[in-house]
């Protein structure tokens, strides 16, 4: 191969990288924007995690009224500080969807059996992708979803706290 | 008044970094003999005023002068000295300041110690180290500017998040950048030395020691990173494969391939195009990390608050750079005088090129691992989460060829070598090793058969390096962080292997039995401190003869309402034993999580051993045999 053209090959690779990289800038700007995904695609199926069962995950929600997604792993430690609040909302019959990401399903389990369970089924997410589907960057994270338009309403990143306890109820109750 | 001196200091930086460019661009064309007295003039001025800038920062911070728009929203009164003066650089803007003043420092440096060299050769590397310099300061005074004030002056700072305030984060930058900021000199002086045509044995002697000493930074600061990672974050493990972690990982797999390289250009004269690409490669690596850290691009626990402008700033610079690299290579390559020597197969030569084509492959891995989610994102919207399996997997198997090779690799001659008579050491060293892993793999029930070889070939390679230490000739500082290294893989694995936890709910008074050991909760005290409720709890864990106590402890903020768990970390040098618990309900009951973790401790040794061979390499004069 003679110089100029593997000179050539190298410049035409890196302007490409660099096109891609300046598009990149913009596409993660609109990534942690809160109305990034403002739908959920309700076609998705995953599994549950208590019983292999395979579903779509539309007939999780209910459709009259809103839900909250949590998605959640045992091994992260802020999603069990923020746990006693999921318990609350539990206790105040809200319908709470659990995403359990990237973790073993033994663990998950004995997390929700020494911790308690706050929700109404858990799906689980091996690799991500589940979470990535809701738009989702990481753990924990929390969504209120309306069953009808599966639109997202509110999306909170990090771990929950007694603030938003108050608006989530607030939130479901104006949306319902 | 600090927000002035510090600003203006900055512009006359920057003029002295526009005059040094066209200076040494001028002078490198004439031919004079000898350096113009006013480089080091201008350079130590230069020096001194970003020094100026940086404490002038550093006094806002220590005052805390809420005046300064970064002081504000990155400080607060209540923080202790030492935080505030870490504060300094834990922010976007200080930290660049903190690069800048790393940048201008070591040239200032490499000005005096290179007294020998050859002028047009050190001209060069003046040019392209202000390059560098002045876009770095350009940056920083359009879109970072450290020195913005606030009017009316807030009566207090915005920053007092407990978790960044730990030892290990508040130098983990500092040393990191140290380490970034040398490979900074070693790219412009690689392409001062093409342009100039001096590459060879000299050049090689003398740009190992910015080798030496960026790799020695970058080691230390990925391990002050880890150690932070794990104390603080407490969830029981050191190394995630985030993001931010792997663009500190990837220079250093591509410095470490031209730390050896290095040695063959100083000892053989050859593999001078291949050093010239390492150099520019690794310092685009420290750049993209930057890069990608600074805009935003990447999603990780790391990310600062993003401003695109910065981004397309960094991303600009970084391609100019990058494409300035490559004009000068591909112009200049006729001059490097390639003396073509033979290369034999069993040669000290071709163990050094094995091992580059392992760093290369690791440092793919790592590099696909990070981007290609932001480029499969950019090109069909679709995305990706890549995690841990995906590193294990495919750098794990390759691991072991890695491994075997690393073991006899070090010890052959240069230039050729003999397959020696059968040698009955080696079968020894093997069959012990052989011993020691069965009796390991007994103990533990993980048993895949990947894990069989990796055992093996790990505390093999542990027991060569040692014995290299009595017979082979290759230099000590070489032979520690080899030995460094092997301690460091057995350590991750059989730490890997019989970490082991349990997780349960207890009240005080409960005894839980968990591998031969009784974990006791004997009391929860509950105190009032400043401004949260203390729950400490105190637990006893039992062993067959010996106990310990451990008092993780949980946190009540009540404005606003937050729990935090601090966990309790005893530390022996044969195991970690890790506890942290959380409040249930309001019936008694705790959830306690317990975690043991054996050799933790020797992860961290073993690298500063590695870190340590390197230092040794630097401060020994004269280093004659490898």
């Amino acid at each position: 191969m003679s110089k100029n053209i593997k000179f050539l090959g190298l410049l035409l690779t890196l302007i490409i990288i660099f096109i891609i990289l300046l598009k990149g800038l913009n596409v993660s700007k609109d990534y942690s924007n809160e109305k990034l995904k403002s739908k959920i695609d309700f076609s998705l199926n995953a599994k549950k995690l208590f019983s292999d069962e395979i579903i779509n995950i539309s007939d999780l929600f209910d459709k009259n009224s809103p839900s909250v997604v949590n998605i959640w792993a045992s091994w992260c430690a802020p999603c069990r500080e923020e746990h006693q609040f999921l318990m609350k909302l539990k206790d105040m019959n809200i319908n709470i969807i659990g995403i359990n990401y990237k973790d073993s399903p033994k663990n998950a389990k004995n997390f929700l059996s020494s911790l308690g369970n706050p929700y109404s089924e858990v799906i689980t997410d091996n690799d991500g992708t589940k979470s990535i589907e809701f738009g989702a960057i990481g753990v924990p994270e929390t969504f209120i979803i309306s069953g009808k338009t599966n639109e997202i309403i509110k999306k909170y990143i990090g771990p929950l706290t007694s603030d938003n306890l108050i608006e989530i109820k607030n939130l479901l109750k104006k949306n319902a | 008044m600090s927000n002035y001196l510090g600003n203006y200091s900055l512009y006359i930086a920057l003029i002295a970094s526009v005059y040094l460019i066209f200076k040494s661009y001028l002078d490198s064309n004439s031919e004079n003999k000898f350096l113009d007295k006013n480089f080091i003039l201008i350079t130590s001025i230069q020096t001194i005023m970003i020094t100026v800038s940086f404490f002038s920062l550093v006094a806002a911070f220590v005052i805390s002068d809420f005046s300064n728009e970064t002081v504000f929203n990155n400080s607060h009164t209540l923080k202790p000295l030492f935080y505030k003066v870490s504060g300094t650089w834990g922010n976007h803007e200080g930290s660049l300041l903190l690069w800048l003043l790393v940048l201008s420092i070591f040239l200032f440096i490499f000005l005096l110690n290179s007294r020998s060299q050859d002028t047009k050769y050190k001209l060069l590397t003046i040019l392209f180290q202000q390059i560098i310099i002045s876009g770095f300061l350009v940056f920083i005074l359009l879109t970072s500017n450290p020195f913005k004030t606030l009017y009316p002056i807030p009566s207090e700072g915005l920053g007092l998040n407990p978790i960044l305030q730990d030892p290990a984060l508040a130098i983990h930058p500092p040393i990191l950048y140290l380490g970034y900021v040398g490979t900074s000199i070693i790219f412009s002086a690689s392409l001062a030395s093409m342009i100039s045509g001096n590459i060879g044995d000299k050049w090689a002697r003398h740009i190992k020691k910015w080798v030496l000493v960026s790799w020695v930074f970058l080691t230390i600061g990925i391990l002050l990173g880890s150690i932070w990672a794990y104390y603080e974050l407490g969830w029981g493990g050191f190394w995630f494969w985030d993001p931010v972690e792997n663009v500190s990982l990837m220079p250093w797999f591509c410095l470490t391939a031209l730390l050896h390289t290095v040695i063959v250009l100083q000892k053989r004269n050859s593999f001078k195009e291949w050093t010239i690409i390492l150099s520019i490669t690794t310092f685009s690596l420290s750049m993209s990390g930057t890069f990608l850290v600074r805009s935003g691009i990447l999603n990780s626990i790391h990310t600062f608050a993003n401003d695109p402008s910065r981004g397309i700033f960094i991303l600009s610079f970084l391609f100019i750079l990058i494409l300035m690299s490559i004009l000068i290579f591909f112009f200049n390559q006729n001059k490097i005088s390639n003396t073509a020597k033979e290369n034999f197969i069993l040669s000290k030569e071709t163990a050094i090129l094995v091992n580059n084509w392992f760093m290369m492959f690791f440092l793919s891995v790592v590099l696909v691992g990070t981007i290609y989610p932001i480029f499969l994102e950019v090109l069909n919207g679709s995305k990706i989460s890549v995690g841990p399996p995906f590193y294990h997997n495919l750098l794990i198997p390759f691991l072991i060829p890695f491994l075997i090779f690393m073991s006899f690799g070090p010890s052959l001659k240069w230039i050729k070598d003999k397959l020696k008579k059968f040698n009955y050491n080696i079968l020894i060293i093997f069959f012990i090793s052989l011993l020691i892993s069965y009796a390991i793999l007994t103990k533990t029930e993980n048993s895949f058969l990947l894990s069989i070889p990796l055992i093996v070939f790990s505390i093999y390679l542990l027991l060569v390096t040692i014995k290299d230490f009595f017979v082979s000739r290759s230099s000590i500082s070489q032979k520690i962080s080899h030995f460094g290294f092997s301690l460091l893989i057995t350590s991750i694995l059989l730490n890997g292997l019989f970490s082991n936890e349990f997780n349960s709910n207890m009240k005080v008074g409960d005894e839980r039995i968990f591998n031969e050991k009784v974990v006791k909760l004997k009391e929860v005290n509950v105190t009032d401190v400043d401004n949260y409720k203390s729950l400490k709890a105190s637990f006893e864990v039992t062993n067959k003869n010996s106990s310990f106590a451990l008092y993780p402890e949980v946190r009540i903020y009540q404005q606003p309402l937050t729990i935090t768990s601090e966990a309790d970390i005893k530390t022996t040098l044969f195991s970690d034993n890790f506890l942290v618990f959380n409040i249930l309900k309001d019936d008694g009951y705790y959830n306690v999580r317990y975690q043991y973790k054996p050799l933790m401790i020797w992860i961290w040794i073993s690298t500063i051993f590695i870190g340590f061979g390197g230092l040794l390499s630097v401060i020994r004069k004269n280093e004659q045999k490898y």
